[in-house]
């Protein structure tokens, strides 16, 4: 369970990555490694080159404006966790990056990694979803951003092509009034996750949103729900937007809608 | 047994293990932290698929001297665990598989390079021309005729028929309930945190094959190298480094460890192979997957009359050596009474040839799956009695005026009070007062949200219904040369042996043929010595894990070591002991009636004299002593065998109580408690450092662990992603309670512990699941049990109650999407 044989650079310039990705049809883009290390070991990923961009300054900063907010997508999950990013969100993204596999994967792991691999099963891609994240995404004809939600395709596939880099996360600033909850239901800490119910209410700006996390393809985002939603009128209306599932995975799932509405504002 | 005198670094004491320095700070040895000089890296070609013929195995010819396959190594003989069983069919496993792969993984070639990555390269370049063969994947569907065959040439599946018992008329008919269950035990993949690991390499100095192995019977394997490479047990040497974990995966000569020497032979180069997780995983040998159909025949008081069952145990694709494939089916027919006085008894054995990986004895052996099949059983009985579980299993236990007692199958229980085992365990997890507290919860309401977030720290939040479950189990340690030559294995144990010495500034070497890997030997067993010789500990050492420098010995198993290790070290120390008295006392001038020993001194009338000084003057300053002095001098070799060697019977209760959401099948150990007897305890700490690893492999059991496999028998968990094991999080505080009731049989009354832990989690926690659940008339009777497993189970009640699933709900707001 070795590797094959790869090259490996470290490009200082988001430019210079973009130039390698270019150059290198075959060449794989790696930041923090926590999926990309066990496929190389797996020899189900056999890059030519990797890219790694990881150290990149422009993609550990923080970007602010009145409003939107841009992370970089080198910042690790543990310093969303450890409050070394401001928090813009009343707590919401520490909390979700608490909930992700386990510290020694946090430690290496990055936003951007997670979103680009796009794993049904991750947290950002949900809990962004959420939301209503932008992408950015530079390549060799400049940058331009994207919703998060339309970027992803599918399970594990996106829009972003092979010579572009997805190099920040933006998204509005939650006011202080703004409610969250993430629910997540996952056979032991640390696991993928099996379900996720996740809500982000701020009434000030006009954002109500409800989604469904590791569903085993793109989250499914609901804007008109209530708060007296049972978990049988959530199973009713993930079926109504095409989620075929069986028994188990439907109950689960409406189970963590249901348990995250009534946690919303509670964290 | 010997009176036991209490010193507080002796025999009870909870001393801190010596072992913990180099393994908490990384300076452990391990054969993953060895590298000789010129040392390659193995990679091998494994078997893609489960069954077929090996039609042809290319390797480009560029690569002939770094790539070998069978037909390479001719001298080589192929791997034989016989039993002498009547009926049993042996397998031969060729080291790189010869004309029929039997399971995904098998060895087919090995390549060398300076690198791992570098040998899997070649590994890529070996094409292999298998004509595949319908997968025997499912052992019931194996017992059948018609199936296709692991073995063509033994007409059907089976390694194995066990029976034991007989009639079982009268119990039928004097039965007030029959009950009738059929359960199962996943196959599970032994994860030691270390794999398996060798290297071998050919010492010309002393002519002589050295292999560094990662194992628990190093004596074994080399018996075992000799007979498959055809080279003299003196021309080998074989050494185990510090081991991360055992647990019975590392109780095995492995084709690879013989496939290495013989390489390292070859080339003249040291050669090793570090087992990967995906190794671990696919192609290392299983253990636990057992099924059960158990019948329990019981009068209206709930007293037993008879327990009648045919079981199934998929033993996979060879008889691994050496404990061959049939330990598990053999135990089963003899253990499944458990610790109850059964009037009536009969259960059949089958262990089937299957295209997987071979089992292997893990930590319990038969008795996780059998406390499982009889334990969920005896619940069960009490549901239909409408009795509780425990007047059952009260009604049914040895009682401790009955001990010694032989049971139905012939097992020597040599002591104990298992009754008030059982009544420790339900006054330790507060009984009363879980049933007072299911009692008060409401009645279960429609499945929905609503409630969750109230009550968490009760245990009950939302709708979580609790549940109380116990089970028992007595566990045989330390069973000797009797019971292994019946079995008739490649290994049978008779005396153990210890070689103790001083050292001529009054230290003390003990050396074993048993390892230490986790078991805290050097630690125990230095307090053993300790207790005998009354030397300080850090003047103490024990030496263990290389054939070279100890006496032969079947290894650590069995949870025998503390017994057999533990008796031959006390046994060596006591002659040792006489032989420094004997030399003291002439250096005292008096006689040797007339001296002691103690506190490692010898004392005699007129004065004392030190261990130190008497180990000083035998070795440096001979011309002090008496020309009449002993000239055997001071190095011991001891043998020792219990005064039975039938084992010893340590037994627990373990209670559970879990928290079981029928929403979504979540479960939750809320409070697990085990009362043990493990006789005399050496070391209580370290009885309960096993303890407490053995129970996280029991919940592992019990609620994650399931290696699955396909129709076409490929693995379906190959990383720690799809194979879940317990973590910090999925095992709870667990509170221990020891009883010390002394073996009559062993040198201090100590029992074997090692392996209990892990019995009767699956159990246990089952049994208090399906008390959680009895209201809803669900009943899960699988290891492990999931929440898919219980969502189904609830399903099927539901169906059972005549109610359809998922009906009613009213829609309040239905949701709109903008996606």
């Amino acid at each position: 369970m070795k590797p094959v044989d790869f090259g490996y650079a470290r490009p200082a310039t988001i430019a210079e990555a973009v130039a390698l990705l270019a150059s290198n049809p075959d060449a794989k883009i790696i930041a923090g490694g926590q999926t990309l290390g066990p496929m190389l070991n797996l020899r189900l990923a056999r890059p030519s080159l990797l890219v790694d961009v990881a150290r990149i300054p422009e993609l550990t900063r923080v970007d602010e404006t009145a409003d939107l907010v841009t992370l970089g997508a080198a910042i690790t999950h543990a310093a969303i966790e450890d409050g070394r990013v401001p928090d813009f969100t009343n707590g919401y993204l520490a909390r979700v990056a608490h909930g992700i596999a386990y510290r020694a994967v946090r430690n290496r792991g990055t936003v951007g990694g997670s979103l680009a691999h796009a794993d049904p099963a991750a947290d950002w891609l949900t809990a962004f979803v959420a939301l209503d994240a932008e992408v950015v995404i530079a390549g060799p004809r400049g940058t331009r951003t994207a919703p998060l939600v339309e970027t992803v395709t599918g399970a594990m596939a996106t829009s972003i092509d092979a010579a572009e880099i997805l190099t920040g996360v933006r998204f509005r600033k939650l006011s202080r009034k703004a409610g969250w909850s993430y629910h997540k239901i996952c056979r032991k800490t640390g696991e993928f996750a099996e379900a996720i119910g996740t809500f982000v209410e701020d009434d000030t700006r006009g954002v109500h949103r409800a989604v469904a996390g590791a569903t085993g393809g793109k989250p499914i985002v609901m804007t008109d729900w209530h708060r007296e939603s049972s978990a049988e009128d959530w199973c009713a209306f993930l079926r109504s937007e095409g989620y075929r599932a069986d028994p188990y995975e439907m109950r689960i799932h409406g189970a963590a809608l249901a348990r995250a509405v009534v946690e919303i504002g509670q964290q | 047994m010997a009176e036991r005198t209490v010193t507080s670094e002796g025999i009870g004491a909870r001393l801190l293990r010596k072992e913990d320095d180099r393994y908490m700070c990384g300076t452990g040895q391990f054969v993953g932290d060895i590298k000789l000089a010129g040392q390659l890296e193995a990679a091998f070609v494994r078997s893609p698929v489960a069954h077929g013929r090996l039609r042809r195995v290319h390797i480009p010819p560029a690569l002939r001297d770094r790539v070998f396959w069978s037909g390479d190594l001719a001298d080589v003989k192929p791997i034989r665990a016989v039993t002498a069983l009547a009926g049993f069919k042996p397998s031969e496993q060729w080291p790189l598989a010869k004309d029929k792969v039997r399971h995904v993984g098998e060895l087919i070639a090995v390549c060398v390079a300076p690198t791992r990555a570098e040998a899997e390269d070649l590994a890529e370049q070996v094409d292999l021309d298998i004509e595949e063969l319908p997968a025997v994947y499912d052992m019931l569907a194996a017992r059948k005729p018609g199936s296709a065959l692991v073995h063509e040439a033994w007409g059907d599946n089976l390694f194995l028929t066990s029976f034991e018992g007989g009639d079982m008329d009268a119990a039928r008919r004097a039965a007030h309930v029959t009950v009738t269950r059929e359960l199962r035990t996943a196959r599970q993949a032994m994860s030691p945190l270390e794999g398996r690991g060798a290297i071998a390499h050919w010492d010309t100095r002393l002519d002589q094959l050295v292999v560094t192995t990662s194992t628990q019977q190093p004596h074994i394997v080399r018996s075992g190298l000799s007979e498959c490479l055809g080279i003299d047990h003196g021309r080998i040497r074989v050494v185990a480094p510090d081991v991360g974990g055992g647990f019975g995966y590392k109780g095995i000569l492995l084709p690879e460890e013989i496939v290495l020497g013989w390489v390292a032979r070859r080339l003249g180069r040291p050669v090793r192979w570090l087992e990967d997780r995906r190794e671990n995983l696919t192609a290392g040998a299983n253990c636990r997957e057992h099924h059960y159909v158990i019948t329990g025949y019981a009068d209206r008081q709930g007293k037993l009359l008879g327990i009648e069952a045919e079981a199934t145990i998929d033993a996979g694709a060879y008889s691994s050596y050496p404990f061959s494939a049939c330990l598990e089916g053999g135990q089963v027919v003899s253990i499944l009474p458990g610790l109850y006085d059964l009037p009536h008894f009969r259960c059949t054995a089958y262990s089937v040839a299957t295209n997987k990986p071979p089992i292997l004895p893990y930590r319990g052996v038969a008795r996780t799956g059998v406390c499982f099949a009889l334990e969920v059983l005896v619940d069960a009985i009490a549901r239909e009695l409408k009795m509780e579980p425990n007047a059952v299993r009260m009604k049914n236990l040895v009682r401790p005026e009955q001990m010694p007692f032989t049971n139905i199958t012939r097992k020597y229980f040599d002591s104990g009070d298992y009754p008030e085992c059982l009544r420790r365990a339900i006054a330790a997890i507060k009984f009363d007062e879980v049933r007072a507290r299911q009692a008060s919860s409401p009645s279960p309401s429609p499945i929905r949200g609503e409630g969750w977030s109230e009550g968490r720290q009760h245990g009950e939040r939302g709708n979580r219904r609790l549940g109380i479950g116990f089970a028992m189990y007595c566990e045989q340690a330390g069973h000797g040369t009797t019971v292994y030559a019946g079995w008739g294995i490649p290994m049978v144990p008779g005396y153990e042996q210890a070689i103790a010495r001083l050292t001529p500034d009054g230290g003390l070497e003990l050396r074993i043929g048993a390892h230490s890997h986790g078991q805290g030997l050097e630690t125990t067993l230095s307090q053993v010595a300790h207790q005998m010789l009354g030397l300080p500990h850090d003047k103490i050492k024990l030496v263990h894990g290389d054939t070279e420098y100890t006496p032969y010995s079947t290894g650590t198993w069995g949870s025998r070591c503390m017994i057999m290790s533990g008796g031959a070290v006390a046994a060596a120390c006591e002659q040792l002991g006489e032989r420094a008295k004997r030399i003291g006392a002439k250096l005292l001038q008096c006689t040797l009636d007339e001296v002691t020993l103690q506190d490692g001194k010898v004392t005699g009338p007129k004065g004392s004299i030190s261990l130190a000084d008497i180990a000083h003057t035998w070795y440096r300053r001979p011309q002090d002593l008496p020309a009449d002095v002993d000239p055997a001098g001071l190095e011991v070799t001891a043998g020792y065998k219990p005064l039975r060697d039938s084992g010893t019977f340590s037994y627990a209760a373990h209670a559970a109580v879990v928290a079981v959401d029928p929403e979504t099948g979540e479960i939750e150990i809320v409070d697990y408690v085990i009362v043990e007897d493990g006789g005399t305890l050496v070391n209580p700490m370290i009885v309960d450092g096993q303890i407490w690893g053995g129970a996280a492999q029991g919940i592992g059991t019990a609620l994650y662990e399931e290696m699955q496999y396909s129709s076409s028998g490929q693995p379906l968990a190959s990383t720690l992603a799809d194979y879940l094991l317990p973590g910090p999080t999925e095992v709870p505080s667990i509170r221990i309670e020891h009883m010390e009731t002394p073996s009559p049989l062993t040198r201090f009354g100590q029992k074997g512990i090692g392996e209990g832990g892990a019995i009767a989690p699956p159990a246990a926690i089952t049994n208090a699941i399906n008390d959680a659940l009895k209201e809803l008339g669900a009943e899960l009777l699988q290891s492990p049990v999931t929440p898919r497993r219980i969502i189904e189970a609830l399903a099927m009640a539901e169906v059972k109650r005549g109610s359809a699933p998922g009906a009613g709900g009213h829609l309040k707001a239905r949701p709109r999407s903008r996606a």
